[in-house]
């Protein structure tokens, strides 16, 4: 019965998947175990993001300690506050100076994948187009009017047109056009990677994000695993003590 | 270990209440996987209380500083991402064992005479429940934390003359802040859980008096042996606690499932806007309370209609505290010569599977944003809920019963 009841919650998922998302994002898979792209994940975010971004519910230390980086390292060339190594990952941003410039104070972004999904944050990161009529000459395809500026112009280019997320790629069979091939099928701005490489850049710093949402994920799993293969076992001896007192009973 | 046990004895009745409430406390021995929930619900509750008070060592109950502790409690805290899941996950466990609990009492009429006080109790449990689950739920301080209190507190402003000054006094201030988080910190740590526990003493001692029911709805105290002793009933201790041991086991291997691999259960046990500080100046787009109280939740929204110059928000309030309210008076409801579904007619049969159906889909609509077509569908089954109550006497009076055997039937 209790199975009953736990395959009815996961048969409502979906549905509550479907009711929370409007639109179609481009669907990732994190892997909280490889720490090399965690690690380029971390200087992108710390390179492009934290001058604006807090990450002030997180400790550098834990950080370090996790990625396998070490601290002198760390200190050198991820932290430029003069924070030290077991401080909050507080930025250096005014948050009042913040809301005058953009509108909104920007986020502190320590739980933002567990917020709004990881698949939500790589679109995104993917999603600027130019637009002349926003303020900052930029908008987004997944968060329409977005107030942020597109941070990642230098590596990325700016794309003319609205780029594709969510859609497949596909070939048209008469011409043999492809669809949707990349992500922006037009630059206004080149930048300095390639379609895939950025891709690739952000896949890294949305697997860092939600490494930064859920730090012990990979740990909490692992023990998992035998958590359940001592309850496995203390099944088997419960059942038996239990039909070896039943036993007589009729 | 005898001498001491005698000195102890002759000062407190142990060995009487550990014979009283165990070693001779006579069960009837044809349980099935139904009456696992009672025990589970204790343990659920030991649970709750173990991992609640270490909580309490770390956690802050401030507006200013709520939010930051529990994920200080999440990241810096040694093993305090565990003790959090447990306790998150708990909540959620301690609804399904409690409603499951209570749809066997439904199912083999366990209310009835003589056990209406254990209903009762029961109920109250059941009240002293979802008052202590609404109130933790506002401590992390995230936005569904927010929001929703500011709902549920706002209903009681739905109540004509004195409900605006009674929401007004539930919070502390005009609107949910650190005051409110204060006071539902002390009811949720200290106040709900002392009444819980009053109260669950009290629903085992009335057990204990009358004796336990079981899927054949036959009082086993009816037919004793020469000693006393009921010829269905054994020894709670040592059979049903080895039997509860394999109950516990499946229990924590399907609690462990969630706790270390899907502890947010897909937003259901944790709501994604809760990843989001409270701030009273952003609404979430959709504001909906944990599962465990949708079914209700639904049937507020299903009253869309003014009367007698009442808002329907009012109306809806009137309904959602109805649906709970007529729970109470169930025992006096039941008109059967018969305990058990088993043995009780077509009719009861397929009003309880109505009921189940109707409490489910509730359950389900209260969870999704309201749509035209699936007000209607709440609203039906609001009436169908209802139903199930109010028509009771006359449907378990006129069907025809089946004959109940005079031993338990394994």
């Amino acid at each position: 019965m209790r199975k009953l009841i736990f395959g009815l919650f996961i048969a409502f998922l979906p549905v509550l998947g479907l009711a929370a998302v409007g639109l179609p994002l481009d669907p990732i898979k994190t892997d909280h175990t490889d720490k090399v792209s965690l690690q380029r994940g971390a200087a992108l975010f710390t390179n492009y993001c934290m001058g604006c971004h807090s990450m002030e519910y997180a400790r550098y230390k834990r950080v370090a300690d996790d990625l396998e980086i070490p601290v002198e390292l760390y200190e050198e060339n991820l932290i430029f506050t003069g924070a030290k190594i077991g401080e909050l990952m507080k930025n250096a941003m005014d948050k009042d100076t913040a809301a005058g410039w953009f509108g909104a104070p920007p986020p502190d972004l320590t739980l933002e994948t567990r917020l709004r999904g990881e698949s939500w944050v790589y679109s995104y990161l993917r999603g600027f187009y130019k637009d002349e009529t926003r303020p900052l000459g930029v908008n987004n395809v997944v968060f329409p009017a977005v107030g942020m500026p597109h941070v990642l112009v230098d590596l990325q280019g700016l794309c003319a047109v609205e780029p594709n997320i969510g859609k497949k790629a596909s070939v048209e069979p008469l011409s043999g056009n492809v669809n949707n091939a990349g992500v922006c099928p037009d630059y206004a701005i080149e930048g300095s990677m390639s379609g895939a490489e950025f891709d690739r850049a952000m896949y890294d710093l949305t697997n860092f994000m939600s490494y930064m949402a859920d730090p012990i994920k990979v740990e909490r799993e692992r023990l998992g695993i035998f958590v359940l293969i001592f309850v496995a076992i203390f099944f088997v001896f419960a059942y038996l003590l239990n039909r070896e007192y039943w036993k007589d009973v009729h | 270990m005898q001498k001491l046990l005698n000195w102890v004895d002759e000062r407190l009745p142990v060995v009487d209440a550990w014979n009283k409430h165990l070693a001779k406390y006579y069960a009837p021995k044809n349980f099935n996987v139904w009456y696992f929930f009672g025990s589970l619900a204790m343990l659920v509750l030991v649970n709750q209380l173990v991992t609640g008070i270490w909580l309490t060592m770390s956690y802050n109950p401030t507006g200013e500083g709520a939010f930051a502790s529990v994920e200080y409690i999440m990241r810096d805290v040694q093993w305090g991402w565990l003790l959090r899941y447990l306790h998150s996950t708990g909540a959620s466990a301690f609804f399904i064992v409690v409603y499951l609990h209570m749809f066997r009492g439904l199912m083999y009429g366990s209310y009835q005479k003589p056990r209406e006080l254990i209903w009762l109790f029961g109920m109250l449990i059941y009240l002293v429940l979802m008052a202590e689950a609404f109130m933790g739920y506002l401590l992390p301080w995230g936005q569904m934390s927010y929001w929703g209190a500011q709902v549920i507190v706002n209903l009681f402003g739905a109540i004509p003359v004195i409900g605006e000054d009674l929401s007004l006094w539930i919070r502390g201030d005009y609107l949910i802040s650190g005051i409110t988080l204060n006071r539902f910190f002390a009811l949720h740590v200290v106040a709900l859980p002392i009444v819980l526990l009053g109260l669950v003493v009290l629903h085992i001692l009335a057990l204990h008096e009358v004796g336990s029911n079981n899927p054949d709805g036959i009082e086993i105290k009816k037919n004793k042996d020469e000693n006393g002793i009921p010829k269905d009933g054994i020894p709670f201790h040592p059979y049903y606690s080895v039997h509860d041991l394999v109950g516990v086991a499946v229990f924590f291997f399907i609690f462990f499932v969630v706790v270390f691999f899907f502890p947010e259960m897909g937003g259901l046990f944790i709501e994604k806007p809760n990843f989001e500080p409270a701030n009273a100046l952003k609404t979430p787009a959709h504001i909906a309370p944990v599962w465990y109280f949708t079914p209700f939740y639904a049937m507020l929204r299903a009253v869309t209609v003014d009367l007698f110059g009442l808002p329907a928000k009012f109306w809806g309030v009137v309904v959602m505290g109805g649906a709970i309210a007529i729970l109470f008076v169930l025992p006096w409801l039941d008109r059967s010569p018969v305990k058990s579904i088993r043995y009780k007619g077509w009719l009861s049969r397929i009003a309880l599977a109505l009921f189940a159906v109707s409490f489910v889909v509730l359950g389900y609509l209260g969870l999704v944003p309201a749509t035209e077509g699936r007000t209607m569908v709440a609203q039906i089954l609001t009436v169908v809920y209802f139903l199930y109550f109010i028509l009771m006497p006359f449907y378990t009076r006129m069907e025809k019963t089946k004959p109940v055997p005079e031993r338990v039937t394994g």
